[in-house]
């Protein structure tokens, strides 16, 4: 086990802050992700949810602020290397590889492969061989779990919507992640494609990987997500259960817009 | 039916479309499998057939080298010294977009031609360098035996270039090449670096210029800046795009097309054409690989071969 891999909280965000040449759309946002939960982020648009989700992810630097995944420093990483870390991502409006296939996708994202050092396809074509083997093995196992594995030797291109966010779910997952960030994991996906997704949310979670979710769905967040953290312009508003949150006056004030008394 | 001169120049021929596959098979790799659009081809080829004639060159006193070394001493050097030059190009710059790395390239292959054009004591300026050794000749002279047995060594240096990315191309490296062309946000988000794998590909890609540079050098046994012009690229990018990128075997049938369009219509020109004009008759060869370019793009998009799906070979379908 990683150091920290203990009761500690998996992710600790501490004064997060982000501009883009204007006022901050991410403005001193710290909090943390309990290990083995599945934490909603939801907030109305222009909250700064996306912009958030990017810098935890590496996609964005910030401005300031801290990071620390399983008590390491990753704030000024480079995205590549915090999935090396433990830490994956999907995609908002899923990102396949079209004209690769399936299979090729999900065997993409094993770290470490020996076979990507181009020298050793040379050398040593065995040990590559054996370990394509395994990976590919491995690619199987997760495209079956998310039900795409009849698909696997189909470019990615002919997948539908929600299939390609399983897909990314899967390539995801082949890298065994701590922790992974689903950006909007039911937009745009057909109901029954949605519902398996949850299913497999739900199963990840319950072998150990914790979530941060951030979604629309309130149906999806009030299924899955304990605890569920509220933004608005660029600030955490508060962060309790899905109840709690549909309840609280300051919430649907951000939602609808209203100005607090 | 003279058959001995008939035979000497296919030979010479096909010693000629070998070295322009075996760049052309450097250059598929950065674009046909990287989507890197280096338009300095021709100064990784000067590099490489420089390199090579000084470390393998007989002694002169006005210049650097040379310093008599075997023949494939000089091959290898040859490929260390490009893959140097392409590394310190592509460390600076790689990290832009196509259009500004087509640029930058472009005007590096021009300086590195002005500098052999004007670093006498280093590349003997514009006379050049000759009596470059021509491997085996002292036993086999000048004539067909010694063009046959440098179309094997050709041919051979070929095969195993071939074997080498014919090797990387399907392999979880060459996975990662294509995914970084596909989607380099998305490559990166699954822990792939993309400047480390595209440096690497532009150097390879440049190592296998520069021994096609150093292949020609012996083969001629001089060479000189005039050697090196931008033609020299937009030649081997017609090979590549006639033939059909994204295939080792489009590249390999470009080469050999276009040099065939290229010698056949030299000597149409040199022969139909009156001396006075010969010089202007030599750019109606750039126009008609230009055509030609124009043709294949219209009627065939993906050049001769066409682009195939390549799949790494452990991911096969059974």
């Amino acid at each position: 086990m990683a150091e920290g891999g203990g009761a500690g909280p998996i992710l600790v965000a501490e004064g997060l802050a982000k501009a883009f040449g204007g006022p901050r759309v991410v403005d001193g946002v710290s909090f943390a992700l309990q290990r083995g939960a599945i934490t909603g982020l939801i907030g109305p648009n222009g909250a700064g949810k996306t912009t958030l989700f990017n810098l935890v992810a590496a996609s964005l630097r910030p401005d300031a602020g801290a990071l620390h995944l399983d008590g390491a420093p990753i704030h000024g990483l480079r995205p590549d290397q915090v999935f090396g870390l433990g830490l994956g991502r999907t995609f908002q409006i899923p990102r396949p590889f079209p004209a690769m296939t399936v299979l090729e996708n999900v065997m993409l994202a094993p770290q470490h492969q020996q076979g990507e050092r181009f020298w050793a396809n040379w050398i040593r074509p065995g040990a590559v061989a054996a370990e394509e083997k395994r990976n590919r093995a491995r690619a199987m196992h997760w495209l079956d779990f998310v039900g795409l594995a009849r698909l696997a030797q189909e470019p990615a291109r002919v997948l539908s919507g929600g299939q390609r966010k399983l897909l990314e779910l899967a390539r995801v997952l082949v890298a065994e992640p701590r922790l992974i960030l689903l950006d909007e994991p039911g937009a745009g996906v057909a109901p029954p494609l949605l519902e398996i997704i949850m299913q497999k949310i739900v199963a990840l979670n319950q072998a150990g990987t914790s979530f941060l979710i951030v979604e629309h769905n309130m149906d999806l967040i009030a299924a899955l997500c304990r605890p569920v953290m509220v933004m608005a312009q660029g600030r955490l508003l508060m962060q309790g259960t899905p109840d709690e949150v549909r309840g609280d006056t300051r919430v649907i004030e951000a939602y609808l817009g209203i100005e607090a008394a | 039916m003279e058959l001995i001169p008939a035979l000497s120049y296919l030979a010479f021929f096909l010693v000629f479309a070998g070295i322009f596959a075996v760049m052309a098979l450097g250059l598929n790799l950065q674009w046909g499998f990287t989507g890197l659009f280096n338009v300095g081809v021709a100064g990784f080829v000067a590099v490489g057939a420089y390199a090579s004639a000084l470390l393998t060159g007989p002694p002169e006193p006005d210049r650097l080298g040379g310093f008599g070394l075997p023949v494939l001493v000089g091959w290898i050097g040859a490929m260390v010294a490009s893959g140097i030059a392409a590394f310190i190009v592509g460390v600076a710059a790689l990290r832009l977009r196509e259009d500004y790395l087509a640029i930058t390239t472009f005007g590096i292959a021009v300086v590195i031609q002005l500098v052999a054009l004007n670093a006498q004591a280093i590349t003997g300026g514009p006379f050049g360098i000759q009596s470059i050794p021509k491997p085996f000749a002292d036993a086999l002279g000048a004539g067909l035996a010694w063009n046959l047995t440098y179309l094997g060594l050709v041919v051979l240096v070929l095969g195993v270039a071939w074997w080498a990315l014919d090797r990387l191309v399907a392999s979880p490296w060459g996975r990662v090449l294509r995914a970084i062309r596909e989607d380099e946000l998305a490559a990166a988000s699954l822990g792939k670096r993309a400047a480390a794998f595209r440096l690497q590909s532009f150097v390879l890609g440049c190592m296998l210029m520069g021994l096609g540079g150093a292949l020609y050098a012996h083969f001629v046994g001089y060479i000189a800046p005039e050697d090196f012009l931008p033609v020299l690229t937009f030649q081997v990018w017609a090979m590549l795009i006639v033939g059909g990128s994204g295939r080792n075997a489009g590249a390999v049938l470009g080469a050999v097309l276009v040099w065939a369009i290229w010698s056949v219509s030299g000597g149409l020109i040199r022969g139909l054409l009156p001396a006075a004009e010969q010089a202007r008759g030599a750019a109606l060869q750039v126009v008609l690989i230009g055509v030609l370019i124009a043709a294949i793009l219209v009627l065939r998009p993906r050049g001769v071969l066409g682009e195939r799906a390549t799949v790494s070979r452990h991911a096969a379908g059974d």
